[in-house]
């Protein structure tokens, strides 16, 4: 009988430890944990992502890996909820000896792992999360993030809106209840308040995350006839939304502002009309105006196409710079080390003042561990090539124009925006071209 | 009674060695402990033939209350915030329990159900207050005045809690032997004859809801601990789920099950998140019909024997 | 305004009252409160868009999608809630409501991947059965036809047609008998075992059916299901496990109480289902609708 027991304990401590085995000190291979939604309703961007990162490492290790060395991603499921993703990050550092961690897409998530990734000593590439205070609120030594913060795109959103649409009086907000749709009305809010001192806002609506039904809030919207609805809803959400809204002539009544839209055009297809303010978190467009005949571009979307049946949408953009920032870190390391393999804080030293090319535009990394990311809006039009909307009347906002300044906090210095800003000569324009 | 603190005994050498073999697996051990004392408030219920699809609420709850009180810098010790925390959910089982002892089966289920979705959604929505869904972070605090790295850290909350979960499960086998014990088991068999014999099953009851959301909340102090940060998501129904998946996985014969179940339902997850990232739920449901069709009485029972294990192992 | 609330309140209403109606049916009948339920809604919902894309990638026209949404609501509620009766929860009748409960969680966790892995991540929608009825004006706001009139139709059929089933027809009053009475009447003759697994088919088809009609209006993601699966032990709660009407009430309650909580409270329109069920539960914890006994149909 005590025997059994034993067994039976045994076995459990057998199997805790069976899983897979520890790290090396001189890398065989340069194992890469990647945090992303693989379920939950994030998971539009998670499993997009997930596609994109596995034909980026394909196509390094198709070139020998990151200096010599083949990369082996791991993934980690965001959708767990973050008490299970922080151990599940963690199994990946410690019990996988993953050198790199990428997490992650929710800012909720950015914000429980930056403290972990300290601890841990691993470095940490934000690849997706938008939240501006990671690095305005904190310091951490272990993490970079290789894209813009939520301040460059709101900032973005708004230059454009007084761009294309400077008369107008009523605003209305339509925004996801959580940290994300919150804190980004947040800052839309204060940059009205400083550009339009006199514009009403006539209705705050944060209806429940994943909402399935939007009609109440349409229905109010009607009523109101706001001259701007707002929303950086996403996904699902988005989806839903502007399908109802569609339905019932809200379109047509107001001018929407939906600076996640990009993610959700092609799904929206017909439904999506012309005349809509949309962004994508950054400069990300696989029709970008200026990258769209790149070779590489060229090469990606046929690739992801193939791969997944859909035009790559932001986050797989977000994930190539992740990775083209990671790969050019460690050679910037490699070659400050005199050719050998860097250590973590080599590599995360050598992120500061890093500048790299994207599909979409050229990326730095400032001191503080902050990206700065060019920022591309457009107004959505119908074209005979493609079932869904096109961005057209594009406006290309420089990452320095839009990114809160080094030092200051981006509720603050949107509260002081300027005018002139929204005529700043380093904005560039373009129209759809076939 | 041997039997019991056999399979008690052997898990505890398995756990107390664990650590010093596999560091890394500090942390989820004590996640897996934390959720095993959860389970355990769980079992109590069982045993009055009660379950509760809202014990999240008492995880939650305690986990906030660390997290507030850290980030006010109100008593920045390991030693005060558990403590404190746990008699908060006490607290508020206390209130709850007040008057959902009067419901039994399905009723009792979906009360318990409601109120924590009631506190699931408050968290979710008064977000310049709980931080919304992203929740809140917590700073790791001094243990005994001593200002930790991460890994001493680890190493010290796993011994605390290995320690508190042994002093529990102890505690809640000797009350299931004693006479408020055996009244619950009544509650379960035969409520009326309960009342004939002059004892209030409510009062019965009250106890043992009591006893399950102080456990619950024990287990929530701990886990924001050590996670370092808490959501809503640990109020929320599939949670307190979990808990109830925990405590018939392990077994409801003794209280060693729900910390073997723990142990396990963690294993089953880390592998499952290894081999199958994206399926890791249906793993999980079909080992839990696994467990429900051919060993019903859980992993306990399956060591101890298949006998009836309930009742007979909890002497 | 708060007519306008009221309009918006019945569509939502309408959609938790099928959800729910199928779970309290279930309830009443085999005694099993099922977990899974949410997930025939969302497995409904999938199957339904997807016919409906596939109807339209045919070119066929559009009104076939609403015969459609019938029939994918059947087929799921045959294919899948069959299964599951059959296959799981026949095995437990009797034992523990405990084990009864998990096994529908199981199913739960498992319909949740299965979903996952057969329809993908991506949001799936198909509205055109929604756009192809148009829109109606209310005092100069548009209201979609299909919101407005079709879906709080459709329930009202679904609870005139229960009702009529349940006493009118053979079956239907051998399924009553059931609930009152299970040894009575199996000693009568009547073939409990059927009875169970075609209730089961029934409820899980009505769940898949409030499914397939949201599927033209709202956008299809992972874990929508597990959101309907709480709002609908709300309204089978708050009515009493097992009464129809009662639950129809309750949905409406629901549905007006969170329509009217965007107007007046919007920063509590959430909770309102929960405070309901809470209140409900406290004063009269057999359900609003329910006198005596609990298990009535």
């Amino acid at each position: 009988m005590v025997r059994t027991k034993l067994a039976a304990a045994l076995f459990a401590a057998t199997a805790l430890l069976g899983l897979p085995a520890a790290a090396q000190e001189k890398p065989k291979e340069l194992v890469v944990g990647i945090a992303t939604f693989l379920s939950g309703p994030a998971s539009v961007f998670g499993v997009p992502g997930k596609a994109a990162a596995d034909l980026f490492f394909e196509e390094i290790n198709a070139k020998g890996g990151i200096l010599g060395v083949p990369v082996k991603p791991v993934y980690v499921d965001e959708g767990a909820g973050t008490n299970q993703l922080i151990s599940e990050y963690r199994r990946v550092v410690q019990d996988q000896g993953a050198q790199i961690m990428l997490g992650a897409i929710s800012s909720g998530s950015c914000n429980a792992l930056a403290p972990v990734a300290e601890d841990l000593k691993v470095v940490n590439v934000m690849w997706d999360c938008g939240t501006q205070t990671i690095f305005e609120e904190g310091k951490w030594k272990y993490s970079v993030r290789t894209q813009g913060h939520a301040g460059a795109e709101m900032m973005a959103t708004l230059l454009y809106l007084m761009k294309v649409k400077p008369d107008f009086k009523t605003v209305a907000v339509v925004n996801q209840d959580y940290a994300w749709g919150r804190e980004s009305w947040a800052l839309l809010q204060a940059g009205l308040k400083a550009l339009k001192p006199d514009v009403k806002i006539v209705a705050e609506l944060f209806p429940k995350f994943g909402a399935p039904d939007f009609s109440t809030e349409i229905t109010r919207l009607s009523a109101l006839r706001p001259d701007v609805v707002i929303s950086t809803s996403w996904g699902g959400d988005l989806d839903t939304f502007v399908q109802q809204a569609a339905a019932r002539g809200l379109l047509k009544q107001s001018t929407f502002v939906l600076p996640l839209a990009e993610s959700s055009m092609e799904r929206l297809g017909a439904v999506m009309p012309e005349g809509v303010i949309v962004g994508s978190r950054g400069d990300h467009y696989f029709l970008h105006p200026k990258y769209k005949n790149t070779a590489e571009m060229q090469a990606f979307v046929k690739a992801y196409k193939a791969k997944t049946g859909a035009y790559p949408i932001y986050p797989t953009f977000h994930m190539n710079q992740a990775v083209t920032g990671l790969v050019k870190a460690y050679e910037k390391a490699a070659a400050a080390a005199g050719g050998k393999w860097p250590s973590k804080e080599q590599v995360i030293a050598a992120f500061e003042g890093l500048e790299f090319k994207s599909l979409t535009g050229t990326i730095t990394i400032r001191s503080d561990h902050q990206g700065l990311e060019d920022q591309m809006l457009g107004t959505t039009r119908r074209v005979p090539e493609y079932p869904f909307a096109v961005y057209d009347k594009i406006a290309l906002y420089p990452g320095k124009l839009v990114t809160t300044p080094l030092g200051e906090k981006s509720l603050d210095w949107f509260a002081k925006v300027k005018p002139e800003l929204v005529k700043d000569k380093s904005i560039e324009t373009f129209d759809y071209v076939k | 009674m041997s039997r019991q603190y056999l399979i008690g005994a052997g898990l505890l050498i398995a756990l107390v060695a664990f650590p010093l073999l596999s560091p890394w697996s500090t942390v989820i051990l004590t996640v897996a402990l934390c959720e095993g004392l959860a389970a355990l408030g769980i079992l109590v219920l069982l045993r009055a033939g009660q379950v509760s699809f809202g014990h999240g609420l008492y995880f939650a709850f305690s986990a906030y209350v660390v997290a507030f009180m850290a980030a006010a810098h109100l008593g920045h010790e390991v030693l005060l915030l558990v403590p404190i925390a746990t008699a908060a959910s006490g607290l508020v089982a206390a209130l709850v329990g007040l008057f959902i002892v009067r419901y039994r089966a399905i009723f009792f289920g979906m009360l318990n159900l409601a109120i924590s979705m009631v506190f699931f959604s408050l968290l979710e929505k008064l977000f310049s207050i709980t931080g919304g869904a992203d929740g809140k972070r917590v700073p790791r605090p001094t243990l005994l005045g001593m200002t930790l790295e991460r890994e001493s850290f680890e190493f010290w909350m796993f011994y605390i809690t290995l320690a508190l979960a042994v002093v529990a499960a102890l505690f809640v086998a000797r009350y299931l032997a004693s006479s408020g014990g055996k009244a619950l088991e009544a509650i379960k068999s035969n409520e009326t004859r309960l009342e004939y014999l002059g004892v209030s099953s409510r009062k019965v009851l009250y106890g043992a809801y009591l006893l399950s959301g102080l456990l619950a909340g024990l287990g929530g102090a701990i886990i924001a601990l050590v996670s370092g940060h808490v959501t809503p998501e640990l109020a929320y129904w599939v949670r307190s789920g979990e808990f109830v998946f925990i405590a018939i996985l392990g077994g409801v014969g003794g209280v060693a099950g729900p910390f073997l179940g723990a142990l396990m339902f963690q294993i089953i997850r880390g592998y499952a998140a290894v081999y199958a990232p994206e399926t890791w739920h249906a793993v999980l449901g079909i080992m839990l019909l696994v467990i429900i069709f051919f060993a019903p009485s859980g992993l306990y029972g399956l060591i101890a024997g298949r006998r009836r294990a309930s009742g007979e192992a909890a002497r | 305004m708060i007519l306008l609330a009221a309009l918006d309140g019945l569509a939502y209403g309408s959609l938790i009252f099928l959800v729910a109606v199928g779970l309290s049916l279930i309830f009443g009948v085999l005694g099993v409160l099922n977990v899974a339920h949410g997930s025939f809604y969302a497995i409904g919902a999938y199957v339904a868009a997807s016919a409906v894309l596939a109807a339209a990638g045919m070119g066929l026209p559009t009104w076939l999608a609403f015969p459609l949404f019938l029939v994918s609501a059947v087929l799921v509620g045959v294919v899948v809630g069959g299964t599951v009766e059959a296959l799981l929860l026949r095995r437990i009748y009797g034992k523990e409501e405990v084990l009864q409960l998990l096994v529908t969680f199981a199913v739960f966790m498992i319909l949740e991947d299965a979903q996952k892995v057969v329809f993908g991540t991506q949001p799936l929608f198909a509205n055109a059965p929604m756009n192809w009825l148009g829109t109606v004006e209310v005092f100069g706001i548009f209201y979609t036809s299909y919101q407005l009139i079709l879906i709080p139709l459709v329930a009202l059929v679904v609870l005139l047609g229960l009702r009529w089933f349940l006493r009118r027809t053979r079956f239907g009053r051998a399924i009553v008998a059931v609930t009152q009475d299970r040894e009575a009447a199996m000693a009568m003759g009547i073939d409990a075992t059927r009875i169970y697994l075609f209730t089961f088919i029934i409820g899980a088809s009505l769940a898949a059916l409030g499914g397939a009609l949201s599927s033209a209006t709202t956008s299809l993601t992972p874990g929508i299901g597990s959101g309907m699966i709480v709002l609908s032990f709300a309204v089978a709660a708050t009515a009493g496990l097992g009464r129809i009407e009662g639950a129809a009430v309750a949905a409406l309650m629901i549905g007006l109480g969170r329509s009217a909580a965007v107007y007046f409270a919007p920063e509590f329109d959430v909770l309102i289902p929960y405070l309901i069920m809470v209140a409900v539960l406290l004063i009269k914890p057999e359900g609003l609708f329910t006198t005596v006994q609990t298990r009535k149909v």
